[in-house]
């Protein structure tokens, strides 16, 4: 049996994380490989692991671990590594604020209110789900309203079921999860809508986790008004026009006691704020460098903090890196300063880092704005790679090797993908 | 879904989930036989109909309830998959059962479930409260 060894806190720590998910696990894992002695995990949860032990299903570890796990397993393992550094891990604990010299407040279920130092920090607390707020539903505020990750919460953590008839907003993957798991505890599932023409999750999870139970998913369609006293007694659904307006002449009215929102994620920055670093208006995450240090001198970030993922494999990878550099900082070993500007031009959102250097390798993290197939990705002129398709859901990544570089000497690099003609060359 | 044809031949569908680019399969079956995989853009989705046509199988993971432990519910899995009929009811099996705490990863929590050849394990350890 492992669990984290209990935190004797200490006054002073080479490199604090702020968050025990998938991310600051990793980040954890990469200080001590970068040679951070003491290094401290802070997590608000009465375990580590983050949303991976909520999340049963299968589909995670294929890149990382080289096998397919349950989220489960995959937090355990990540939580194993943690162990065999001698990581120490702060669970029941939430940071209240984080200053510019780096001094944590930190308060927990076993010491209080805490000052702590750290020579570096990681910044891991992840992402939140968009709420009903955020798309501002009309109608009443009962009970049974909720976001799909917390139903998980409820279902797989605390044996509780949300309601007994429920209606999901959102094909995103953890609303197609849901469907299928409360049809398994005996759930009825009316039906999964999503405002946009198609869905948002994978196709394994359309076809398994609503094919599969004759679940129906109704597209270009969203939920115009919930009724309810005390407990939400029904909710009326819309189809919605080109410009998302509903059609109310053909609404209709749902009875159900749950609606379960399931309609993305935002990077949970409070700390980030507080700190004053500067935000990425896209990402709505900290800027950060290949090193993934953000733009206070000390203070690093990683994972869905930074920019929302799809697979928490390319987490881990990432935090890794954030943590090492997290660990070279705090022992004084200074960062190369990036010398390349990576600009996202044509059906590229954004790039993670958004700077590299040109002396070694870099994974870039990419998202596009539209769909995309056949077409080829540019790095500039420097370099170019064929790619079968891209989705917006689906996360593009680059390893940009130093080969690519040669005789480019610092400046902008435009990162492109464009249609390419099917047989034609890339 | 599938449908029949007036020359007796079957066309099943199926949604190919190899990638994101989710190809609209078709498996034509003529006496019993699939006669033309249609609509695949690689070798994955033909290799996805053919399993889905002749024997769809899933990986089941669902919960059991546990007595004393860190958390009421341990998630369990299907060590490999079982038939896509079994689900349901390998589920119900698994939501009868009742354990005590504390619980390893990979522990046996149902041999063989419901004669399927496939053994359910726990996913994570489960200390006690």
């Amino acid at each position: 049996m492992i669990t984290p060894k209990p935190a004797h806190l200490q006054p002073r720590y080479d490199v604090v994380v702020v968050g025990g998910g998938p991310a600051g696990l990793a980040a954890a894992v990469g200080a001590r490989e970068s040679g951070a002695e003491r290094v401290l995990v802070i997590d608000r949860e009465p375990e580590a692991g983050g949303i991976l032990q909520q999340c049963i299903h299968p589909g995670f570890g294929l890149h990382h671990f080289g096998e397919e796990l349950t989220g489960p397993e995959y937090a355990q393992r990540a939580i194993e590594q943690t162990i065999e550094r001698d990581v120490d891990v702060l669970s029941s604990a939430y940071v209240l604020d984080v200053a510019a010299d780096r001094r944590l407040k930190v308060t927990s279920r076993d010491h209080g209110i805490a000052i702590l130092d750290a020579g570096a920090v990681v910044l891991a607390m992840g992402a939140r789900e968009r709420t009903r707020a955020a798309i501002r539903i009309p109608g009443e505020r009962p009970a049974g309203v909720m976001t799909a990750g917390f139903a998980q919460k409820l279902v797989n953590l605390g044996g509780l079921l949300p309601g007994r008839r429920a209606v999901i907003l959102g094909s995103g993957d953890i609303g197609l999860i849901m469907a299928r798991r409360l049809v398994l505890e005996g759930v009825e599932v009316e039906g999964v809508y999503e405002l946009m023409p198609h869905a948002n999750g994978l196709n394994r999870n359309i076809v398994q986790c609503l094919h599969d139970y004759d679940i129906p998913l109704h597209l270009s369609t969203t939920v115009v008004h919930i009724d309810g006293r005390e407990r939400v007694e029904r909710v009326t659904v819309a189809p919605v026009d080109d410009s998302f307006r509903p059609n109310m002449a053909q609404a209709r009215d749902i009875p159900c006691d749950t609606l379960l929102v399931s309609i993305g994620l935002i990077p949970d920055n409070e700390l980030a704020h507080r700190l004053g670093l500067r935000l990425d208006p896209v990402t709505t995450g900290p800027v950060v460098t290949s090193t993934m240090e953000t733009t206070r001198d000390g203070v690093f970030a990683c994972g869905n903090v930074v920019h929302i993922h799809d697979l928490v494999d390319y987490v881990s990878e990432e935090s890794t890196l954030a943590g090492r550099g997290a660990g070279a900082y705090a022992t004084g070993t200074p960062s190369v300063p990036d010398n390349v500007r990576l600009t996202p031009g044509e059906n590229v959102r954004y790039c993670v880092p958004p700077t590299i250097t040109t002396d070694r390798e870099h994974t870039v993290y990419m998202r596009v704005t539209k769909p995309m197939a056949p077409c080829t990705l540019h790095l500039g002129d420097v370099y170019k790679r064929p790619l079968r398709y891209v989705f917006p859901g689906e996360m593009v990544t680059l390893k940009v090797r130093p080969r690519f570089l040669e005789g480019f000497h610092g400046g902008s690099l435009p990162v492109s993908i464009v249609p390419r003609e099917e047989g034609g060359s890339a | 879904m599938s449908e029949v044809h007036r020359d007796d031949t079957h066309v099943s569908h199926y949604l190919c989930i190899g990638c994101p680019l989710g190809c609209r399969l078709e498996v034509e079956e003529e006496d019993g036989e699939i006669v033309e995989i249609r609509g695949q853009s690689c070798k994955r989705g033909e290799v996805f109909a053919r399993q889905e046509h002749t024997d769809p199988r899933r990986v089941v993971t669902t919960t059991v309830a546990v007595d004393g432990g860190r958390w009421p519910r341990l998630p369990v899995k299907t060590a490999g998959d079982v038939p896509k009929g079994a689900v349901v009811d390998v589920c119900r099996l698994l939501h009868g059962l009742r354990l005590e705490a504390p619980v390893a990863i990979g522990q046996l929590i149902a041999a063989d479930a419901l004669g399927t050849g496939v053994d359910v394990v726990a996913s994570r350890d489960l200390p006690r409260k």
